[in-house]
Formats: structure tokens, C-alpha cells, sequence
């Protein structure tokens, strides 16, 4: 297996604050990987520090090309989609257009994959005239989602999808990212505060604590060790 | 369509919550103001001249409004220099008449030398400081009015300058009104324009990121939009209806001076705040009734002379702002849940 995201001593940092002080992970392809940590730990920055969407330094490569450089829409162009905390919906917009913007980087007709998140989301092909902003927390969550893989990345970085999203919902957005990995080989990097859940989904993952990496392994590895135990799985 | 006839009631929300809630009154009072109008001009020949007389000059304050709506919503700036912008990109037209283009070709390649413009613009002066602070931008844009100003001044000289009529001289007789081709001819320049500006952000792609990287400039690069070049092409775009506005207007005045647009651009502010400053429909609509109103008023109100009509549109525009912030189509901020 080869890495597809390799980051390599990335610091990030927001005017004076430093945010990341020198990570270093990589994500296999096919596979998803984790990010755990308290609040704070710099988690959303290392997605941001990989879309893009913060200053960063250090080396970060994708499918073995540098993009510490790209800018997001640079990087989104490499077939990379970043869901970011909260809802990144265009609430101005219709369910239809923020699909639409999902593939804005794809060429030709994109009614293959319209197809197939409809078949894992059929209300959206319902309210697709819908304006976003008036679709519920959950629904938004959903439909981000959805645009993220109506672009069908190579790699999606999601952050937090759980927040604010009551646990059925939750447990459904896991079952279907995980089941775009097993099916179709798309690769995650996820930020979850629920760790028990994002070992459940995940291959592998990294502990950050203070914008650095404190503990790293597979999921298994992870939930056997005491201290992940007693910090974020709380047993 | 079926999606609206499944779910008639959320659609039914977003729309009345995207028009400020306030939809049936302001178009009930629009169809009422367009019948009062027909009536007067069924009823009299002056008023109904009057009448095709400000919807034709209320169409190129409503082009130039909507280029400073387009550049407001993409950017929040609001561009002082827009009209200036138009004012010189009809002298480019005269000048390329002067060598030898007809009318038709001057005015095609004036809007594309207008797109190139306003992009550079966008690049070059107001980018550098659009990070720092949306003031610094307006400011920049006030001191590209003068520099605009200047530079018209300094190539073409003050003096008037007279260009061919695009619409020739024809006059038509309807019943018992004469309406110079000029009016018909200019309201239809404005509409061809305004509906394909329309529909490029409506119906493609470049629209559709145009608009997201206006609302929500950082999820508009996630998906991998540039929104840079999105802006920049706003820009542009705005530019070009500046310039259908200047060159719409000058056969108005029937001369081309350095001063043309400044009263215009007085207008289209009255009308872009009336319609709502983020409302390209708005916009439209703004100008033409302030067009129209303040054609009508000069003539049938005894106290208000046609040196009163800019103060009168700057009077509209302190009245909006003091009553309804928001114009008559502006968003009222969007709920987020």
C-alpha cells in the first residue's frame, strides 16, 4: 500500500497563534484514518492545513505531489474535498446547485454521480429546487456530504460530521462513508469528537494533543491503549 | 417540477424568505403603478411619451445600478467609479467610430474592451487592498473616479463630442403618440443585455460559481471555484453594463462630454438602494421606476424643475435608507438554523 496524503512536520499557525507544531501522518490510500483529541489539539487545522484554507509549512504530498503550496481550489482541483465543521452549504442556494458545485471541477455531464448520491440520499433528488438554507442542521450536514461526493474525491477530509446531528443520523453518515471506502476505495481523513464511533469507521488513527501527534496506530491498537480508553472512550 | 409539487410548502418559504417576506404587497403596488401608467397614456399623448420617454432612460439607470449590484454582492464594495468607468468606455467608442468602425462594431468591441477593463481593474488596483478592508476598496474606487476623470479629460479634452445615432431618426406613430425609435430602441439594448446577464449566472456554470464565491467566498475555493477570477470576472461583467449604460445614455443627451453619467450614477445609486442593494432584479426594476417617476414629476408637478430631478433621486435614496434598509427586494439576512 502507498500512502495518498503524506504530511511531514507541518506546522500551521492563525496571525500569532500556532495551531500545529510540526505534524506528521499519512493516510494510505483506500483507507480511512481518524483524528482524535481534545478541543483544541489542532485537529480541523490539519484538514485545513491539507485543503488549503490555512497558512501552512512543512511538507504535505498528495498521490506523491507536493501541494503545501496549492491553494484550496488548487488542491480541490487534485480531486480532494474538504467538508468543513459545521455546514459548508451555500444556504443561499438550491440543493440542486450545491450538487452542482460539488462537481464544479468535473468536466461533461455529471448525472452518473447525481444518480448515485440520490440513491443513498433520495430525498435530496426530491427538494433539489429547495433553497439549502431552509433544510434542517441534519439535512445541511447531509447534503455537504453529498456534494462532497457528488466530486468524487480521491480524498475527502471530513470534519466533525457528528456535531450537532442526532445519533441515528450520525451512525447512517458513518455506515455510508464507510461503505464509499469499502465499495468504491475512497479514502478519509476524519476529525471526530466521538472517538467511539470514528475507531468503529476507521483503519487507523492519530491522537493530537497540542498540535502535536501524541499516539498514532491502527484502530485496534488505539482502543487497546489506556489512555485513549480513558480519555475518548471513556471506559 | 415535481419536487415543487411534493414539497410546495418549503419551496413556498425559501422563496418568500429570498424576497424579504415582503412579495405580494410590493408587486401589487408594481402591476398598480404599470396601470396607472397604461391609463395615463391612453389618456394622453404627452403623458404616454413622457412615460416610453423614462422607462428608456430608467433602463440605462438600471443598467448601470446593476453593475453596482453585481460588484457589491461579489465584493461588498461599492464602486463610486462605475460610472465614470462608463462615461470613458464611450469615449473608447467614439473614438474607434472616429477611426472608421461602424456604430454596431464600435459597440460590440467597446463592451469587450470594457470586460478586459474592468477585470484588470479588479486585479490590478482593487485586490491589492480588498483583503485589508472593504473602506479601503470603496476608497480606492472613489480615487479611481477622478483618475478615470482625468485621464478622459487629458486624451479627449472637455469639449463635446457627437456621435452617430445607433437608431437613426425614425419616428413611430402609435394612435395618436409619437415615440422616437431612439426609446423603444434603447429599452431594447438594455433588456437583451440584462436577460443574458441573467442568464449566465442563472444557467451555467461560471454563474453558478460566480454566485457561490459572492456568498461564501471560502467554501466556494473547497470545491475548487476561483473565486479570484470569479471576482475579477464580476468585475468585468459589471463593466460591460456600465458601458451598455454609456452608450445607451449619450444618444439621450445626443453629445458626449466627461460629465455624462455623473447625474446617472446619482440615479442608479437611488435605484440599486430602491431595488435593494444585493438585488439584481431589484436593481432593474429601481431604475425604471425612478426613471419614469422622475420624467413624470418634472412635467406635472409645478415645483419640481429638471434641475431638482438629481436632488429629488437623492431624496428617494435618504428616504429608503431611513425606511426600508433593505429596498424593495433585498435580502433581509438569511436564517441559519
Amino acid at each position: 500500500m502507498t500512502a495518498l496524503l503524506e504530511l511531514e512536520d507541518v506546522e500551521a499557525r492563525y496571525g500569532p497563534v500556532h495551531a500545529l507544531h510540526g505534524i506528521s501522518l499519512s493516510v494510505e490510500e483506500g483507507s480511512v484514518v481518524a483524528v482524535l483529541g481534545p478541543n483544541g489539539a489542532g485537529k480541523t487545522t490539519t484538514l485545513r492545513s491539507v485543503s488549503g484554507t490555512v497558512r501552512r509549512s512543512g511538507r504535505i504530498a498528495f498521490a506523491g505531489r507536493p501541494i503545501d503550496r496549492l491553494g484550496p481550489d488548487g488542491v480541490a482541483r487534485l480531486g480532494v474535498a474538504h467538508v468543513p465543521e459545521g455546514r459548508g452549504t451555500f444556504s443561499e442556494l438550491t440543493v440542486w446547485e450545491n450538487l452542482r458545485l460539488g462537481a464544479y471541477t468535473r468536466r461533461g455531464s455529471i448525472d452518473p454521480e447525481l444518480e448515485r448520491v440520490f440513491s443513498y440520499f433520495p430525498w435530496l433528488s426530491e427538494r433539489r429546487k429547495q433553497q439549502a438554507g431552509t433544510l434542517s442542521g441534519g439535512e445541511q450536514q447531509t447534503l455537504a456530504l453529498a456534494r462532497a461526493f457528488v466530486h468524487r474525491p480521491r480524498l475527502l477530509l471530513l470534519d466533525e460530521p457528528s456535531l450537532g446531528l442526532a445519533p441515528v443520523l450520525v451512525a447512517e453518515l458513518f455506515r455510508i462513508v464507510r461503505e464509499l471506502n469499502e465499495r468504491e476505495g475512497l479514502t478519509v481523513l476524519v476529525v471526530e469528537q466521538n472517538a467511539h464511533l470514528a475507531l468503529q469507521a476507521a483503519d487507523a488513527g492519530y491522537v493530537l494533543e497540542a498540535g502535536q501527534v501524541a499516539l498514532s496506530g491502527t484502530s485496534d491498537e488505539l482502543r487497546a491503549d489506556d489512555s485513549v480508553r480513558r480519555s475518548y472512550l471513556g471506559y | 417540477m415535481a419536487a415543487l409539487e411534493t414539497s410546495p410548502g418549503p419551496n413556498l418559504r425559501s422563496r418568500s424568505a429570498a424576497l424579504g417576506g415582503v412579495v405580494p404587497p410590493i408587486w401589487l403596488l408594481l402591476v398598480a403603478g404599470a396601470a396607472g401608467l397604461l391609463v395615463g397614456s391612453l389618456r394622453s399623448s404627452v403623458f404616454a411619451q413622457l412615460t416610453v420617454q423614462g422607462l428608456a432612460l430608467g433602463a440605462v439607470y438600471g443598467s448601470l445600478a446593476l453593475a453596482l449590484v453585481l460588484v457589491y454582492r461579489a465584493t461588498r464594495v461599492v464602486n463610486f467609479a462605475q460610472g465614470e468607468l462608463a462615461m470613458a468606455t464611450t469615449y473608447v467608442a467614439w473614438q474607434l467610430i472616429q477611426w472608421g468602425l461602424s456604430y454596431w462594431e464600435a459597440f460590440f468591441a467597446t463592451l469587450a474592451i470594457a470586460f478586459v477593463l474592468g477585470t484588470v481593474l479588479e486585479v490590478v488596483l482593487v485586490r491589492p487592498v480588498q483583503h485589508r478592508s472593504v473602506i479601503a476598496a470603496v476608497i480606492v474606487t472613489v480615487g479611481l473616479f477622478i483618475l478615470v476623470d482625468g485621464i478622459v479629460n487629458w486624451i479627449w479634452g472637455a469639449e463635446f463630442k457627437f456621435m452617430p445615432s445607433p437608431f437613426g431618426t425614425k419616428i413611430y406613430h402609435v394612435g395618436g403618440v409619437s415615440i422616437a425609435r431612439l426609446y423603444p430602441g434603447m429599452l431594447a439594448v438594455v433588456a437583451i443585455s440584462v436577460v443574458l446577464v441573467w442568464a449566465l449566472f442563472r444557467f451555467t456554470k461560471l454563474g453558478l460559481g460566480m454566485r457561490a464565491a459572492a456568498f461564501r467566498p471560502a467554501e466556494s475555493a473547497l470545491v475548487g471555484v476561483r473565486v479570484d477570477w470569479m471576482l475579477a470576472i464580476g468585475w468585468g461583467l459589471a463593466t460591460v453594463l456600465g458601458a451598455v449604460a454609456g452608450l445607451m445614455a449619450e444618444p439621450s443627451q445626443l453629445l458626449l462630454e466627461p460629465t455624462l453619467m455623473q447625474p446617472i450614477l446619482v440615479y442608479a445609486f437611488a435605484a440599486a438602494v430602491l431595488g435593494g442593494l444585493d438585488s439584481p432584479g431589484g436593481a432593474v426594476v429601481g431604475g425604471l421606476v425612478i426613471g419614469v417617476s422622475l420624467n413624470l414629476i418634472v412635467q406635472y408637478v409645478p415645483s419640481i424643475t429638471s434641475e431638482l430631478q438629481a436632488p429629488f433621486a437623492f431624496a428617494v435614496l435618504v428616504a429608503v435608507l431611513l425606511l426600508k434598509p433593505s429596498g424593495l427586494f433585498g435580502h433581509r439576512e438569511v436564517r441559519r438554523v
